[in-house]
């Protein structure tokens, strides 16, 4: 017998595995759906179809930007290509995916794992912290960030049911658990997971979970913040910003990505334009990370809900 | 058909993308007149003799396809579609203008012939693989021609798509490597050398076929060959002179970029290519055309 050795961070917890699963039980339903790899199955999630569906598996190497186009001429003949990768390999093959996918409006659904500080020991190389602004800067394009296991279960079903381009990015580590099985999704439409008067901390990602405990710190000084999961980054939900601006008075904005041109600038775009007010952004200050375990780097970094929460108390001051 | 008419008949479709090339050239004031007469040869065989009449529907998995990969050679596109009646024989006088589906680049969603969006080299060649394919994944037959540019040759992504091609035995994909030796600023050998080409490809798990891509017997028998080779996709290495056709372009650097073309040089070109003076005028105004061969 030999021992094969364990493979690395392939967390049954993580949303990439939760992603990998969800293509499974999607398969039957959509027999057009195909899968696209660029050797990284084993740590995006798209091994589980691997298995399941080799038949409809493709591997293409280490070559992103040539999946990426291919990935717009199996579009051409009917099919649902699902590419998965590194969101740092997505973000390789972006000029292949404005051209070749979203000006082409090719039904190409791009699946990243590994996005932000979340990657943790890999160190910056592979800690994507660009790809919200990069593919939301392209048009036609649909961007979306889940937060949980049960909601990337979801949005893999509405992306492969939507008609069009889309990017979405999963998770490397194991994320906590926060939607029961009554938990809905539709692209386009942020949500309220907990409601409060004082402050609206909208978050995206791994952050929305870390925005839940800070609304929980501030709870117990008697302020009361609101928690807006915005899983969709684009097309933004702008009616439920305004409503939050006008209700709460101040926002936090928090994501596992560079300041610039993520969820924070999306969210700033759409207030300055509606309803301006005090906003406070929790996300990386335009540095590169580094190796380390990701609950390190996220104190590092300020991006724990003891700093999310902050965030919360500056906004108020400033109202 | 006879042999003679079969010629004839490619010679003069051929002559025609020429004409429609700098017509629409010369009125979109910019453009690449190079690499569109250099191709016209073999667009005007696979327009002839592999791409269908039909309009092209994604989930038609047994007609052939066409990808221009080298997207700015696409005045010679929309001259082929205009002579085999599928745009209106004015409508690349409309190249580069606002609002036209004669995008300065080919588009899919501007026009239904196009298949694939393309003016960043290499990625057309990549979306033709995509569509061999996803056609033989579905138990299709249909097969996909792409053309690619000497210049293109020096995109990475290029060789990551040989690679994948042949790794997936893709006998259904075909390219045409339109090897007119020159691109944008210098001859390929002045910028980056890309020979041995052909023992590239063929390293590359490639079949070569090596011709004058002038030479429509030898155009004919490429694709032949191309189509019984089984277990590898084909690279037709068409060799072909920059700016074929047009005497004081042929092979004269001015000609190989983007350029705006004076009247008198496009009078030039147009009765070089057989246009009578008189009819220039009517070329370039879209009401004088010798007809499309359909």
């Amino acid at each position: 017998m030999s021992n094969a050795p364990q493979l690395i961070g392939s967390s049954g917890d993580s949303l990439r595995e939760a992603f990998g699963k969800a293509l499974v039980s999607l398969a039957d339903e959509f027999p057009n759906l195909v899968v696209l790899d660029a050797d990284v199955a084993g740590g995006t999630g798209a091994h589980n179809f691997r298995t399941s569906h080799g038949d409809r598996f493709f591997q293409f190497g280490i070559a992103e930007q040539n999946m990426v186009s291919a990935a717009g001429g199996m579009a051409a003949t009917g099919l649902i290509p699902v590419v998965t990768t590194f969101a740092v390999f997505a973000l390789r093959a972006l000029e292949q995916t404005r051209l070749s996918v979203a000006y082409a409006e090719r039904n190409v659904k791009i699946v990243a794992s590994h996005p932000g500080l979340d990657v943790g020991p890999d160190g910056a190389s592979a800690q994507c912290l660009e790809d919200l602004a990069a593919f939301r800067a392209i048009p036609n394009m649909t961007v979306i960030s889940p937060a949980d296991q049960i909601e990337t279960e979801l949005a893999t079903r509405a992306i492969v049911e939507h008609v069009g381009p889309v990017y979405m990015r999963t998770g490397r580590s194991p994320t906590p658990r926060i939607f029961g099985a009554d938990h809905t999704f539709q692209i386009g439409k942020g949500q309220i997971v907990r409601d409060g008067a004082d402050v609206t901390i909208v978050a995206c990602g791994v952050q929305v979970a870390r925005s839940l405990d800070a609304a929980k710190i501030l709870d117990g000084e008697g302020i009361s913040a609101r928690v807006v999961n915005m899983a969709t980054i684009k097309p933004l939900d702008h009616d439920l910003l305004q409503r939050c601006a006008n209700e709460t008075g101040c926002m936090v904005t928090a994501e596992d990505h560079n300041i610039f041109g993520g969820l924070g600038g999306a969210v700033t775009e759409s207030l300055a334009q509606h309803t301006p007010c005090p906003v406070e952004f929790i996300a990386v200050n335009d540095r590169f990370g580094q190796s380390g375990e990701p609950d390190e780097l996220v104190q590092l970094y300020n991006l724990g809900s003891v700093h999310i929460a902050d965030a919360a108390r500056r906004a108020i001051k400033r109202k | 058909m006879t042999s003679s008419a079969f010629h004839e008949n490619l010679i003069e479709t051929a002559r025609l993308i020429r004409c429609h090339s700098i017509a629409s050239i010369y009125t979109a004031t910019s453009g690449h007149p190079g690499g569109s007469l250099s191709a016209a040869d073999l667009l005007s065989y696979l327009y002839t003799h592999e791409i269908g009449d039909e309009i092209p529907q994604d989930d038609d998995l047994k007609r052939n396809r066409f990808v221009l990969s080298k997207g700015h050679a696409c005045p010679a596109l929309y001259g082929a579609l205009a002579v085999k009646g599928h745009i209106g024989l004015d409508e690349p006088l409309k190249l580069r203008k606002l609002g036209s589906r004669m995008q300065g680049h080919p588009h899919v969603g501007a026009l239904a012939h196009v298949e694939a969006s393309t003016g960043s080299l290499g990625q057309g060649f990549s979306a033709a693989l995509g569509m061999a394919l996803g056609i033989r994944h579905q138990g299709g037959d249909g097969r996909v021609y792409v053309m690619l540019g000497d210049g293109e040759m020096q995109e990475g992504q290029v060789w990551e798509a040989a690679q994948c091609a042949a790794h997936y035995k893709l006998d259904s994909l075909t390219a045409v490597l339109d090897y007119n030796k020159m691109q944008s600023d210098d001859l390929n050998a002045n910028i980056i050398g890309l020979e041995p080409l052909a023992d590239k490809w063929r390293a590359f798990g490639w079949h070569v076929v090596e011709i004058d891509g002038h030479d429509f017997a030898a155009i004919s028998a490429a694709f032949k060959e191309a189509k019984s080779t089984t277990g590898k996709p084909t690279l037709v290495l068409a060799h072909t002179l920059k700016g074929k056709g047009v005497s004081f372009m042929e092979n004269y650097p001015t000609w190989h970029g983007s350029v705006t073309m004076s009247l008198d040089d496009t009078e030039k070109s147009l009765i070089d290519l057989g246009v009578s003076k008189s009819d220039v005028p009517g070329w370039l105004d879209g009401t004088i055309h010798e007809g499309s061969t359909q």
